[in-house]
């Protein structure tokens, strides 16, 4: 029982400092500072923690049999452990960045910091999930709070347009959710993803059931992933919301849901499993065809619509949309390969997004301003810092070695060619080789298209022009030993 | 056949929904169809209780009614889940009257935050 008090503490940190951050925030409504260092406090708490539980699962810990309290709701995985970590660094990221680019436009309050402590909170539990309910909740908790984040800018109408929009179709999507849940439930008789999979395996599951219930759920996950044919709202929703909430949702939010895909793809689709013999048996290649071809359609239509956008913002959020689909070739492999080089890329992911999105709201004015292609232009001269970091940022999104993207992006790749779908890495390739025209546009833009205004504004050094070049930094270690990288994570699963 | 024997015991139930869908449905027809249609001023104008109605319907409403309505469906709910908890409080012991406890607590920091914000302040 005490270690899995241990192994549950991330969890307990995060729901009670989140609530006693709020309280502060009640108590003492006149401080500005309390929400931000009790959210950084945690965060490093919660990431601690999480990286003790890491190295405690790979030197083995046995729960079997012992009275648990969560009574097997949850588990505690070298998994679980690494996306908390993960979740927590991409929130820590994020409330040290959003200091300053909320104080740009005078909406700082101790509320944004609260939410950003739920959110992760959210996404915690989904990472840990052992059944279906506790998925739910998690996945609940995360959406909810992003539908408010989205709106954060209530005096922007772009900002409240995203909210709404995020909030009707993701409420939609969430009955998907529920509906496939209980389709699964109704088909194999049990809530936990253990007992599921073990219903499927020994064919007393209801076929047809099944496949409906799957196939649902599948759907619910794309669209928090925002996967084709689910991803319509994604553009929108990112382009409107403010950038540093775009940047959460589109890193530590996209691992979430991703995070989630994995649980439920080893759940519905076991690894090796020979239907052969069985009276009622699941065609889980079916499911697997199905999830290649949402991949790849994610991929095309995502680098596709990038090409044409004129806004660097909505640029990364289309390239948002398609990296999506990269990660999901880790789930059409279903092994661990391919699962760990999922979480290879959304490591990676996370920090070039991030990175990038910091650079974009160093440079926005007044919420909407100055985010066009056009605005970068000649931007070498005036920020010549930032702009080679953005460069470098842009290169490891379009996957050019030997920045991180690239091997994020080659792990991907072979796991899918090891596993037979070779078609699959193909049109992975072609639309990477798409990718790299809307990428290297805004370097072309940046280096060599001449402005009117060359000596600039300056920008004052602050919190988040540091951590541009952290950042920068680790896109670059990562790129430079992936191995290294790759092993931590493997250690994981 | 299971499934047969499946249909058969939901059997009543899709009767009920039958026949009250008939029902329903005959009422308001049979009452359209039959009945007189005599329209005066006073039927036509729109019913606010008696009183007497003024301005546009589809004005913009005060924030304030939404927020009430809010927490008033959040302890409306509330209620809803200790009823059967209270119902079966012995059966559960004490980890029911924990985890209840936790549930309560939680949901009165939430009402303290309300009113520290201001969101029962009318004016």
């Amino acid at each position: 029982m005490s270690s899995e008090f241990i192994l549950l503490l991330p969890l307990i940190i995060v729901g009670v400092m989140s609530v006693i951050s709020i309280l502060v925030d009640a108590i003492n409504p006149n401080s500005k500072n309390s929400g931000y260092y009790l959210s950084i406090v945690s965060i490093v708490a919660v990431g601690g923690f999480a990286l003790n539980n890491f190295y405690l699962n790979i030197s083995g810990i046995n729960l079997d049999g012992a009275n648990l309290i969560t009574s097997n709701m949850l588990s505690f995985g070298g998994f679980s452990a690494f996306f908390d970590l993960l979740f927590s660094i991409g929130a820590l990221l994020i409330v040290l960045n959003a200091r300053n680019y909320l104080d740009t436009v005078k909406t700082e309050l101790n509320e944004f910091y609260n939410l950003v402590l739920y959110a992760l909170a959210g996404m915690m539990v989904m990472a840990h999930s052992n059944h279906l309910l506790t998925l739910f909740i998690g996945i609940e908790l995360m959406s909810i709070t992003f539908y408010i984040m989205a709106g954060y800018f209530r005096f922007a109408s772009q900002s409240v347009e995203a909210s709404l929009k995020y909030f009707l179709l993701g409420a939609f999507s969430t009955g998907f959710l529920v509906y496939g849940m209980a389709m699964l439930y109704g088909s194999t008789g049990s809530m936990f993803f253990p007992e599921i999979t073990v219903a499927i395996v020994s064919g007393s599951a209801n076929n047809a059931y099944l496949m409906f219930g799957a196939a649902l759920m599948i759907m619910g996950l794309s669209f928090k992933s925002s996967a084709f044919p689910f991803h319509q709202w994604a553009p929108d929703v990112y382009s409107g919301a403010p950038t540093v909430v775009t940047s959460f949702m589109s890193t530590a939010g996209k691992a979430a849901a991703l995070s989630a895909f994995i649980i439920i793809a080893k759940t519905i689709i076991p690894m090796g499993f020979d239907p052969t013999g069985l009276e009622s048996a699941v065609n889980t290649d079916k499911l697997i065809t199905a999830i290649a071809a949402i991949s790849a359609l994610t991929m095309l239509v995502g680098n596709i619509t990038a090409l044409v956008q004129k806004n660097v913002k909505r640029m990364l959020a289309y390239s948002s949309v398609a990296h999506a689909g990269y990660m999901l070739m880790g789930i059409v492999a279903n092994t661990a390969a391919g699962w760990s080089a999922l979480m290879f890329y959304a490591v990676v992911y996370t920090f070039m997004q991030i990175g990038a999105f910091i650079i974009v709201g160093l440079l926005e004015r007044d919420t909407d301003k100055n985010l066009e292609y056009d605005d970068y232009a000649g931007l070498s001269k005036r920020q010549p810092a930032l702009a080679a970091i953005m460069a470098l940022f842009m290169f490891s999104l379009a996957g050019i070695p030997p920045m991180a993207g690239f091997f994020g992006k080659y792990y991907l790749f072979m796991s899918v060619i090891n596993t037979g779908h070779l078609w699959l890495a193909l049109i992975a390739v072609v639309s990477s080789i798409i990718s790299v025209v809307f990428y290297i546009g805004l370097i072309v833009k940046m280096y060599f298209t001449d402005s009117e205004d060359v000596e600039g504004e300056s920008l004052p050094w602050n919190a988040s022009r540091m951590l541009v070049f952290v950042t920068s930094a680790v896109v670059l270690i990562i790129g430079l030993n992936p191995g290294g990288m790759l092993s931590f994570i493997k250690s994981a699963l | 056949m299971p499934e047969q024997s499946i249909l058969m015991e939901y059997l009543p139930l899709i009767l009920m929904l039958l026949v009250g869908a008939v029902v329903g449905i005959q009422f308001t027809l049979f009452s359209e169809w039959l009945g007189a249609k005599r329209f005066t001023k006073e039927k036509q104008t729109t019913y606010e209780s008696g009183m007497i109605p003024y301005g546009s319907a589809s004005d913009r409403f005060s924030i304030k009614f939404y927020l009430t309505a809010v927490s008033f469906l959040v302890f409306d709910i509330e209620v809803v889940f200790i009823y059967p908890w209270a119902v079966q409080l012995r059966e559960l012991g004490m980890q029911g009257f924990v985890a209840m406890s936790i549930f309560i607590i939680v949901l009165l920091i939430g009402l303290f935050y309300e009113i520290k914000k201001g969101g029962l302040k009318w004016d």
